[in-house]
């Protein structure tokens, strides 16, 4: 440092966090003793016994770290800060493994239904909610978030803003993770789909959120780049979105401040077209504009090749956005929602396939000239694999919001072949791409542990992800065939049990794809973990040799 | 200037981003939701609809906690198949207080929106105790624990009042009495069980798990599930009123 004798002092982030957080430990204390049922009491007990180690951890990394803060440039380069973005991956993956088994567990439930156990925090209707929390929010937002820190400080080629407030980003959405996911276990649910958790969680969320946009666009306003990188519009997307619809669909009102129950201010039609105008665009924003914003950094990157056409990605990014918001009604086909709201639906959901094919063509076509990749390199093939598996369910979900198509395939699991089509080939693999590439960069090593094991790692999990989607679209569709089947006398040919008998063979083979799929994260992970911990040291160039750019 | 140049600001404006963002992106939700606030044909004209009766709150409560809506849908659709398995279809006006609505979205198990006297309330006990005890072929988990938890009277009254500051026309009457009610309508001997259904017009007084005492979980279950969908008379029903 040029000035060594700089007094070491609190930042009034720290001191003001720590005192925000004593504050709220305090707060805890008295709602934990205060609770109306036992759930809350535990949340708020967790909550203040976080909020505590919040506190000892601001003071402890200040008593350890130099009396300077991390300087934003080394010798004129970026000094980028890389912990939370580790804090993120090591998470994602390590949910993304609870994720998934909770989804083999949920998926033997099915097939036997003797594994519910008959106690309330085993049974299906618990877990359900346990498994898509984990594997969309747990697995696949640390991911997001991880990413988003790597390519917004890389792409803009700046330290990401803020000190204290990354680390509050990353550890604050895990804390809601565990707050949501033991509320569950717990029986604490508003009962609406991916939105199960109750206000006091969804309130913390907020906090989170506008923390983590805050982050986000401070280190965009900050760049050294003149233009933001297309990866970075469709992360700004994701995460304006999520907050818009997060308050359209959830705004509750407790019965207590000390409960955890609460009511939906929104009633019967209003509230489920609220519902599906979230679920829809949970898939939309969440799962699609920000993992389509890993696909536009990381397959360029991998493939060491520009993006195919910049125009297309920008009629992508607008008209994708502007689509996706009307799709939800396609939700709601031949329920009590007025035929004006279902029709427009399936209007706006069938032209969605343009730009989702625009942008699968724009992911694809950017390895014109380096195909041969595909050959030797595991991971790319895992990344351009996920590109297709979005362009199979793009094709599949607007035909499926087809009013007809869809009066056969609701409300059977055609509807979870479909999600998981998208949820394992698409979302899956591109994380897993980016956290094959991203782990190496971050821990600087030179490269991963074994490419051999991802290639395992790409066979068996996508052997899973055939059983699993050819399984659900038999049973789905022979579910729907079976309930419309009328016999020669004009009677229904089929009493409900019996479609559901005929599943049982396929709920075997969907297991059995998943827990292929298991096996294939649990190889990743220890593939992951030898890289980091044995893999060899990338050395840094000087900055005297870099190339001029 | 050709289009792509315009884009730029765009690419060199994060906040100009952001807006546009926000405004391309509440175009559809606006046209799509709020129409359904004020279009008078969204929710039909029906007699009979009444807020849940204080048992049958907690009930539903029980259900949300436990994820039924998960694999029941209670949204019966206008195909011919449906209507002749489970009956006429659902209304809008059937889940107008419905906080949240519990239309489901897959049918692991049967639609339950016309469940309500369709079995006895012996039938639901067994079967919800152990499902593979009636229906051998099922898959729905058991839950016996239900009839080991009785249900709490004395806060149902702050859910009715929650309730009504989101719009449900609960009366200071049905408040008032909410406890009582409670107990009444699990109960055919109490004496304020004629008070109790003179409140909740088609209330139906049994003693839904045959045990007596303070009303369970299992007491509160059933007596939702036995109300499902039996509001509405469609005997009186006006279709063509009401086509939209």
């Amino acid at each position: 440092m040029s000035q060594p004798s700089i007094s070491k002092s609190m930042t009034s982030g720290e001191s003001g966090l720590a005192v925000v957080f004593a504050v709220t430990a305090f707060l805890c204390v008295i709602a934990s003793a205060k609770a109306l049922d036992a759930p809350f009491a535990f949340h708020a007990a967790l909550s203040a016994a976080a909020s505590l180690a919040a506190v000892f951890c601001i003071i402890n990394r200040y008593l350890d770290r130099p009396a300077a803060l991390p300087p934003a440039e080394i010798n004129g380069r970026p000094n980028y800060n890389m912990g939370p973005i580790k804090f993120s991956s090591v998470m994602a993956m390590f949910w993304g493994i609870a994720g998934f088994l909770v989804g083999l567990i949920i998926a033997s439930q099915l097939a036997w239904p003797a594994l519910n156990f008959d106690l309330p925090w085993t049974s299906f209707g618990r877990l359900r909610p346990l498994h898509t929390s984990a594997v969309i929010f747990a697995f696949g937002g640390n991911v997001l978030i991880a990413t988003s820190f790597y390519v917004v400080q890389k792409s803009c080629r700046v330290r990401l803003a803020g000190d204290l407030a990354p680390w509050f980003v990353v550890v604050g959405y895990n804390f809601f993770i565990l707050i949501a996911g033991t509320g569950y276990l717990l029986g604490v649910t508003q009962s609406k789909e991916y939105a199960e958790p109750e206000w006091y969680a969804d309130l913390w969320l907020t906090i989170v959120w506008v923390t983590y946009l805050l982050v986000f666009l401070a280190t965009i306003i900050k760049r050294k780049e003149p233009h933001i990188f297309v990866a970075n519009w469709f992360y700004l997307a994701f995460i304006v979105t999520i907050a818009v619809l997060h308050l359209g669909n959830n705004p509750a009102l407790p019965v207590s401040v000390f409960g955890s129950k609460s009511y939906i201010a929104w009633g019967g039609i209003q509230d489920a077209m609220f519902q599906w105008w979230y679920g829809h665009n949970a898939v939309g924003f969440f799962l699609t504009a920000g993992f389509l914003a890993i696909m536009y950094y990381f397959i360029p990157k991998r493939a060491e090749r520009p993006i195919y056409s910049y125009r297309l990605s920008i009629i992508h990014f607008w008209a994708l956005i502007f689509l996706y918001i009307w799709a939800g009604p396609h939700h709601l086909h031949y329920t009590a929602l007025p035929d004006w709201t279902q029709t427009l639906g399936m209007t706006f959901s069938i032209m969605l396939w343009m730009p989702s094919w625009g942008g699968m063509i724009n992911g694809l076509m950017t390895l014109s000239g380096a195909w041969d990749k595909l050959r030797t390199d595991p991971v790319l093939r895992m990344l351009v694999v996920s590109v297709a598996f979005y362009g199979m369910s793009t094709f599949e979900g607007p035909m499926m919001s087809i009013k007809v198509v869809n009066s056969l395939s609701h409300y059977t699991d055609w509807t979870i072949g479909h999600v998981h089509s998208g949820a394992l080939g698409w979302v899956g693999f591109v994380s897993f791409g980016a956290l094959y590439c991203l782990v190496p960069w971050i821990w600087n090593r030179k490269g991963l542990y074994s490419l051999k094991l991802v290639n395992w790692h790409f066979w068996i999990a996508t052997l899973g992800i055939v059983l699993y989607i050819s399984a659900m679209w038999v049973s789905g569709i022979l579910q729907g065939l079976m309930w419309r089947a009328y016999t020669s006398l004009g009677f229904l040919e089929y009493s409900f049990i019996e479609t559901v008998e005929a599943m049982h063979p396929f709920y075997i083979i969907r297991a059995a794809g998943g827990g292929l799929f298991l096996i294939g994260a649990l190889i990743m992970a220890y593939n992951l973990w030898m890289t980091v911990r044995v893999g060899e040291q990338e050395v840094q160039m000087p900055v005297a040799l870099q190339p001029a750019e | 200037m050709s289009f792509w140049t315009r884009h730029q600001i765009f690419e060199k404006n994060s906040i100009i981003l952001i807006v546009g963002i926000l405004l391309v992106i509440a175009i559809g939700g606006l046209v799509e939701i709020t129409p359904l606030f004020y279009l008078k044909s969204t929710i039909e004209a029906v007699d009979g609809i009444r807020p849940y009766t204080p048992l049958e709150l907690a009930g539903r409560n029980v259900y949300i906690r436990e994820g039924c809506y998960l694999c029941h849908s209670q949204m019966i659709r206008p195909l011919r198949d449906e209507v002749e398995r489970y009956g006429h279809f659902s209304l809008a006006a059937e889940s107008m207080y419905d906080h949240p609505f519990q239309w489901g979205s897959k049918r692991t198990g049967p639609d339950l929106a016309r469940v309500g006297a369709k079995y006895s309330d012996d039938w639901h006990v067994t079967h919800l105790t152990n499902p593979r005890a009636i229906v051998p072929q099922s898959v729905m988990p058991g839950y016996p624990f239900l009839s080991q938890t009785e249900v709490d009277p004395d806060t149902i009254a702050d859910h009715m009042r929650t309730l009504r500051t989101v719009g449900t026309p609960y009366t200071d009457d049905q408040i008032a009495n909410a406890g009582a009610d409670m107990k009444a309508q699990a109960d055919p001997d109490n004496a304020g069980s004629d008070a109790f259904t003179k409140r909740y017009a088609k209330a139906v007084v049994r003693n839904f798990d045959g045990k007596a005492g303070t009303p369970t979980e299992m007491d509160a279950l059933i007596a939702y599930l036995q109300m499902l969908g039996t509001l509405v008379d469609f005997k009186i029903y006006n279709e063509k009123a009401n086509l939209r």
